[in-house]
């Protein structure tokens, strides 16, 4: 019963490094955003969660049609995308990002595609904060590395909180923790406007441009193409037409491009949106949308038991080969293995994930997300177990070693068939433990772009604005994971108990 | 060559009486065997010296062993015994002499242990059954499967063949009942009874003890002195480091004073006992009667 299902997920793995490789081969326009809850920039349409949507994701559509390459997104994670980038993971990045001088000093950048500002917004009751020199005594919320960030900086008399996600700004918002939000227009009509509990107040604030971002250096030629490209549909309207459908054509926009026109174009993605994030009314309208999001919890689901499954199968069989070169190796083989253990032991694993995904790129290994995961997580959790097992080792009587060579066993028979079962039972109970712990812990592979199960609650809860359905739906999938270990446990505890007793009984 | 001749002609002189074979399979050797009425080595130890660091545990250690024989090492605690019993089977190495049994010989000079060394100890072992104080044996495995476990990963013997063979010898100790119980459930006595049929499994020429009662009440420690009695009269040769000195006057054909890492006297018991030719000997006779 074991052993197919272990082929299954190894073959399953196999096949997702190899489709990795298979699509990097046939050259389209590669580009990536994080579409988490990045609303409305590029995100999942919250009607159908298999579909992106976005203004940014409408324009690189456009601009790969006017190319005549096929688009391919790539999802990274926030913190992840200029890095990716770096490592030519894709060519282009479209988020949201600011062409301010620090960062047309570290990237290339296109000419712009959208001009905003920095928007108040508060709950609808509050009244007074509707300037931004108004704003001092109270705390206010940003997103953090943006414009409306840098200008509170300035402002000692407001307390600042920045962060990741606005989805979780606005949660703050919701819930009194902050006094106002400050944030790029988009976000702010999207985050405040589209909900009932909050407005925009007061007039625009500041100015920025966002531009798409390309490697320093590299790629001037499709720079140069997506310039002329945006400037056609600049000339064109293309660029008001997509913007007018998300209701986010600004006087900025008219002053820039000089466009004054008014096209008859009803604003259709905001609508769809507003209807499709409207809160649920009623309990079997709340249950449908629950029901609909089990596929999609079920995906990451699968990944993450993928993902933990290769990992652990790696983290047994290298944690057994540490410890046994550690108790049985030669001087300087144990040392170096020794120096292994603590090194990973001593570093958290998240700067290990990111370094196997993105820092080894540096010296020619790139893996696929899945891979640099399974990898990043089974030599971790490799640690911990041979220092497990070099325990369950050291708790096997010296005799027994004795006693197996006297018998004229090879060292490797001798820990075979008597020292390493033996220590397993040590073993056991710790085992399954950090079985379950790996399997929580992969969900730091999220931010390495895969949508594993904690990635998925991050997403859909953001998207409807609803940390509780999604959160219990989420927790209740890892216990459901997690299963199979504490039975395994239970009845490996069992059998060896039994072991132990059934002398007796005779 | 000639030294060694001679003295296994002394030997014979010594030990007229031939013992039956344990298995006429192992006897049909390819060792020279020399007259009919005369005995054959089964094993030599020559100037076997070892130390822990700085420490001499041996010094210059020589003996001979015929086949059949049952010898006692016996002296104070530390004097080396343990140390050399178990550079006879390479459990320890030691630094320099030569250790042959049976027809493998392994020579040591100082040098490093290498894996070709490791090979040939593992020949050499193939002779060479070990018991131990502390019993040992494997506590997750049945005691059958204790008994059966090196035939069967080690000589890969058909299972079938390696069941009756065990079954064959629990009987022999007495322990056919309990076959199918875990060590921890047998009496220390029972343990190393089956640990002595774990030993025979694999057919030694040699059976090494390091104080195989010492761990015991002497009602049950009995019960192992018996079955090791059984054995010599079956003709195992057997080398038994002991402090119990009944036994070793009972039951010994020879019996070594080790002191110091070094033999200061072989004898056979009674001449031991009555007249003792080192002033050492009588000494520590002296105190442990
Ligand atoms: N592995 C080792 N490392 C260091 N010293 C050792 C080691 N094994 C034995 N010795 C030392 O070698 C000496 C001889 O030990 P050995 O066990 O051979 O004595 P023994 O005659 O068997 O004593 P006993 O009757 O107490 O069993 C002792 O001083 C002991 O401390
Ligand atoms: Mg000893």
């Amino acid at each position: 019963m074991r052993k197919p299902v272990w082929r299954a997920v190894l073959l399953a793995a196999f096949a997702l490094f190899i489709f990795g490789a298979a699509a990097r081969a046939d050259e389209p326009l590669r580009w990536a955003a994080d579409g988490t809850a990045n609303v409305p920039f590029t995100f999942h349409d919250p009607a159908e969660e298999s579909h992106m949507v976005g203004f940014e994701y409408d324009i690189m559509q456009e601009i790969g049609r006017r190319l005549g390459r096929e688009v391919q997104f790539t999802q990274n994670d926030w913190d992840g995308l200029i890095p990716g980038l770096q490592r030519g993971f894709y060519d282009m990045v479209a988020d949201g990002i600011e062409m301010t001088p620090e960062h047309v000093e570290a990237l290339d950048f296109s000419r712009p595609y959208y001009m905003t500002t920095e928007r108040i917004v508060v709950r609808r009751d509050q009244a007074g904060l509707d300037s931004f020199e108004r704003l001092g005594g109270h705390t206010v919320g940003t997103i953090k590395d943006t414009l409306a960030e840098r200008m509170l900086r300035t402002r000692p008399d407001v307390t600042l909180r920045s962060y990741d996600e606005e989805s979780n700004a606005f949660s703050d918002l919701r819930n009194s923790r902050l006094d106002a939000v400050l944030l790029d227009g988009p976000i702010a009509l999207y985050y405040g406007e589209a909900d009932p509990d909050f407005r925009i107040v007061g007039p625009p604030i500041g100015h920025l441009a966002y531009g798409i971002a390309f490697r320093k250096g590299a790629n001037q030629e499709l720079r140069h193409r997506v310039d002329e490209a945006l400037q056609a549909m600049i000339a064109d309207g293309a660029l008001h037409r997509i913007l007018a459908r998300w209701n986010l054509w600004t006087p900025e926009m008219a002053d820039w491009t000089g466009d004054r026109s008014v096209p008859n174009i009803v604003p259709t993605e905001w609508e769809h949106y507003l209807a499709s994030t409207a809160p649920a009314r009623g309990w079997t309208a709340r249950f449908y949308r629950y029901v609909s999001f089990l596929p999609l919890i079920g995906r990451g689901a699968l990944l993450t038991l993928m993902v933990s499954g290769c990992a652990m199968v790696l983290a047994v069989g290298m944690g057994l080969a540490l410890a046994l070169t550690r108790r049985y190796g030669p001087s300087w083989l144990a040392a170096l293995a020794t120096l292994y253990v603590e090194i990973v032991r001593g570093t958290p694993l998240l700067i290990q994930i990111l370094f196997i995904f993105y820092g080894l790129p540096s010296i020619g290994i790139r893996l696929s997300p899945f891979v640099a995961g399974v990898i990043g997580l089974g030599m971790n959790y490799a640690a911990y177990e041979a220092e497990n097992y070099r325990a369950g080792l050291q708790s096997v009587a010296r005799g027994q070693m004795e006693a197996a060579t006297a018998l004229n066993m090879t060292h490797l028979q001798a820990l075979r068939y008597v020292v390493v079962p033996q220590a397993f039972r040590v073993v056991v109970p710790v085992m399954t433990n950090d079985f379950i712990s790996l399997l929580k812990d992969s969900s730091l592979v999220s931010i390495i772009t895969l949508t594993e199960l904690s990635q998925t609650y991050v997403r859909l809860s953001s998207t409807y604005f609803d940390y509780f359905g999604p959160g219990l739906m989420v927790g209740a999938a890892y216990l459901l994971l997690g299963l199979p270990f504490v039975r395994l446990a239970k009845l490996a505890e069992r059998r060896l108990a039994v072991s132990e007793r059934r002398g007796g009984r005779h | 060559m000639v030294v060694f001749f001679i003295m296994s002609f002394v030997g014979c002189l010594r030990l007229p009486e031939t013992h039956p074979s344990y298995d006429d399979r192992e006897i049909a050797g390819p060792v020279e065997t020399g007259p009919a009425f005369c005995v054959e080595t089964v094993l030599r130890a020559e100037s076997i010296c070892k130390s822990f660091d700085s420490h001499k545990v041996l010094r210059n250690v020589s003996l001979t062993v015929e086949r059949g024989e049952l010898v006692s090492i016996i002296g104070p605690s530390g004097c080396g015994k343990s140390t050399f019993l178990r550079c006879l089977n390479f459990l320890e190495i030691p630094d320099s002499g030569t250790v042959t049994i049976a027809d493998d010989s392994i020579r040591r000079n100082e040098g490093p242990w290498r894996s070709s060394d490791e090979a040939q100890a593992h020949q050499l072992r193939a002779h060479v059954g070990m018991v131990f104080q502390s019993f040992n044996l494997f506590p997750h495995r049945t005691v059958l499967d204790n008994v059966m476990l090196a035939p069967r990963v080690v000589k890969h013997v058909a299972p079938s063949v390696i069941e009756s063979e065990a079954r064959e010898l629990l009987a022999k100790v007495g322990l056919e009942a309990a076959a199918l119980r875990y060590p921890a459930t047998l009496s220390g006595g029972q343990q190393q009874r089956a640990a002595i049929a774990r030993a025979l499994a694999m057919r030694p020429d040699v059976m090494l003890y390091d104080e195989p009662t010492s761990a015991l009440d002497p009602r049950v420690a009995e019960e192992v002195l018996e079955v090791m009695r059984a054995l010599d009269r079956e003709g195992m040769t057997q080398i038994v480091v002991t402090h119990d000195m009944r036994f070793a006057r009972a039951a010994s054909d020879r019996i070594v004073f080790m002191e110091s890492g070094e033999i200061i006297e072989i004898a056979d018991p009674d001449e031991m006992y009555l007249n003792p030719k080192d002033s050492r000997t009588r000494e520590f006779l002296g105190a442990s009667l």
